[in-house]
């Protein structure tokens, strides 16, 4: 496979991937800090670089909107969103997944107002949450543009057929030029394939009715179709991230396990702090502490039983939420894995910290510092928080 | 993990403080090294103070925390010395570079600097002189590899002069100046 070392920002890289996988269809509505990816983008499609219709709307709601009927006609199409955005996609985003139309969105996580704020937290992925769209978080550039290069063959697979999300940490990622790997168009191509739809609106000869009203009589079994769809899911994403391995060298599964084997203490988290929390491991084994970590790649569907079966054996376990469910039980990473934790039998102490809420920052030593607080509470049989904010002033 | 070096550049919205970090990383990934660059983002306006961040290592580079204990820290208007703590974090025997016309030693006095090594070029003359404009970012490069020895000086110029190209392919002036810049501040460079 051809590969070319670059430097790009996390909105270059997916832009690139979305040259690349050169959709039929693409509409948006720019917004901080994911305006950069439709603005490179328009680039590709006013130099004629890619064959894509570019339907810029007068909102989010607009652009979801156009993508789902664009979608249904029988294209191929993308979109960009960030924060309130996506928030104002909300009522499209269920009819999205509803009408099974494998959209694939890029996504940079931005916090939600108030207050306004254009910085990195997960809340606005999180709150699409159970809309029916898969999500799959990114550590760096290179993950993002590998993410949504897999995203289409995901979402088109004829057992998902489901709207996918791809997210990259708001300016972390999306503004900071890091040494990535680019594929050739053609490998990139023939790995995603054309896009063959199931039933175009378009077909004159097999006219169909989409979105038609559902009451009693079929709605449940249509949404039991969706949930089928999403627990469906797990396998395609497995199976897709293991050709990509081997088409391009990097595998992909649900979660990455770092240092994980025999770790005493391990922390979980979501994006780019992942990077920073990989030099906390090291730091924190250089101390004789046998730390590690798991990074979820795949938040939607979750992958429960794969979790618990990777941290079994780990008796201290730190939830790192990168945003907060405001439900007065923690944040939507720690209680999800919480929940699939319940059956397994081992002793655990599972510990969650909400931290970096609209972009502040967080350092190595402070995951250093939360995991050993961990250690030495267990040690010495001492009680410590279950739920905690970290960095905040209170 | 390897040694990671870090990088502060402090400038005014306008002075191409992002820009240069972008192509110091971009040079230095030409070096086959590991790299990231990374700007500020605030409330960004024209002559509003901006900074922009380097990270460069031989070892992949993982961290996505902010700078804020940089080796090396690149001061593209002096005048925000008074309002902005443009040492903020530099350790005793840190790096800063100045765009000033004025010594290293008078530099030193006037903001009472303790420790460090201090080093100036009169960047904004440069720029004037052989860009015909006020834009110091490319010959600070020159004289931050100058002072530092973190890339190779010909190679870096080589890849300026290819981007340079790329960008500015109608004004061949540019790109001659700009080339002119970085060499003339590479020899300017002053230290204590």
């Amino acid at each position: 496979m051809g590969k070319t070392r670059m430097a790009k920002t996390g909105n270059e890289a997916m832009a690139e991937a979305i040259r690349q996988i050169n959709p039929d269809v693409v509409a948006a509505y720019p917004i901080t800090p994911a305006t950069e990816v439709m603005q490179i983008f328009a680039t590709y499609v006013a130099d004629g670089l890619v064959d894509t219709e570019l339907v810029p709307t007068e909102s989010e709601h607009s652009a979801m909107s156009a993508a789902i009927g664009s979608q249904i006609a029988g294209a191929r199409t993308m979109t960009a969103t960030s924060s309130q955005g996506l928030a104002l996609m909300y009522e499209m985003l269920y009819i999205a997944a509803g009408l099974r139309l494998p959209l694939i969105m890029a996504e940079v996580n931005r916090a939600l107002s108030a207050p306004i704020n254009i910085h990195c937290d997960h809340s606005d992925t999180m709150g699409g949450r159970d809309a029916g769209w898969i999500q799959i978080f990114s550590e760096n550039s290179q993950e993002a543009y590998d993410n949504l290069i897999q995203a289409v063959r995901i979402a088109e697979h004829r057992d998902v057929l489901l709207p996918i999300m791809v997210t990259t940490d708001g300016f972390i990622i999306s503004h900071a030029m890091e040494a990535m790997e680019i594929y050739n168009d053609k490998d990139v191509r023939d790995f995603i394939g054309t896009y063959k739809p199931l039933q175009p609106a378009l077909d004159y000869r097999k006219p169909i009715t989409v979105g038609a009203i559902d009451f009693v009589d079929y709605y449940f079994e249509h949404r039991r179709a969706v949930a089928q769809a999403m627990t469906n899911a797990k396998d395609v994403i497995l199976e897709v991230g293991r050709e990509f391995g081997r088409k391009f060298g990097q595998e992909y599964g649900f979660y990455e396990a770092y240092k994980l084997d025999d770790a005493e203490v391990a922390m979980v988290c979501l994006g780019s702090t992942a990077g920073t929390g990989k030099d906390a491991i090291d730091n924190l084994r250089k101390r004789g502490i046998k730390a590690g970590l798991l990074k979820l790649r795949v938040f939607r569907p979750f992958p429960a039983e794969e979790l618990a079966a990777r941290l079994s054996g780990v008796s201290q376990i730190c939830v790192l939420d990168r945003s907060d469910a405001l439900a007065a039980t923690g944040g939507p990473l720690f209680t999800e894995l919480l929940a699939a934790m319940y059956e397994d039998r081992s002793e655990h102490k599972i510990i969650n910290r909400i931290y970096g809420l609209g972009g502040r920052d967080i350092k190595v030593e402070e995951i250093e510092e939360l995991l050993s607080a961990q250690v030495s509470a267990a040690a010495g049989g001492k009680s410590i928080d279950r739920i905690a904010y970290h960095g905040v002033r209170e | 993990m390897g040694e990671i070096i870090e990088i502060r550049w402090h400038g005014r919205g306008g002075q191409g403080a992002k820009t240069a970090a972008l192509l110091l990383a971009d040079a230095a990934l030409g070096e086959g090294k590991h790299i990231q660059a990374f700007p500020e983002y605030g409330p960004e306006r024209m002559g509003a103070p901006v900074q922009a961040f380097n990270r460069i290592s031989e070892e992949p580079i993982r961290l996505h925390c902010q700078v804020t204990n940089p080796s090396i820290v690149v001061v593209l208007d002096t005048t925000l010395a008074g309002t902005v703590d443009v040492v903020a974090g530099l350790p005793e025997d840190g790096i800063i570079l100045f765009n000033t016309a004025e010594e290293p030693a008078a530099i030193r006095k006037r903001l009472s600097i303790k420790g460090l090594k201090i080093f100036t070029v009169d960047a904004s003359g440069i720029a004037k002189e052989k860009i015909g404009r006020d834009v110091p970012n490319t010959p600070m490069m020159g004289a931050l590899i100058k002072v530092t020895g973190l890339l190779d000086f010909d190679r870096m110029l080589e890849d300026n002069k290819k981007k340079l190209t790329k960008k500015f392919r109608n004004k061949p002036e540019v790109i001659a100046g700009n080339i002119e810049a970085i060499e003339t501040a590479y020899q300017e460079v002053k230290s204590e």
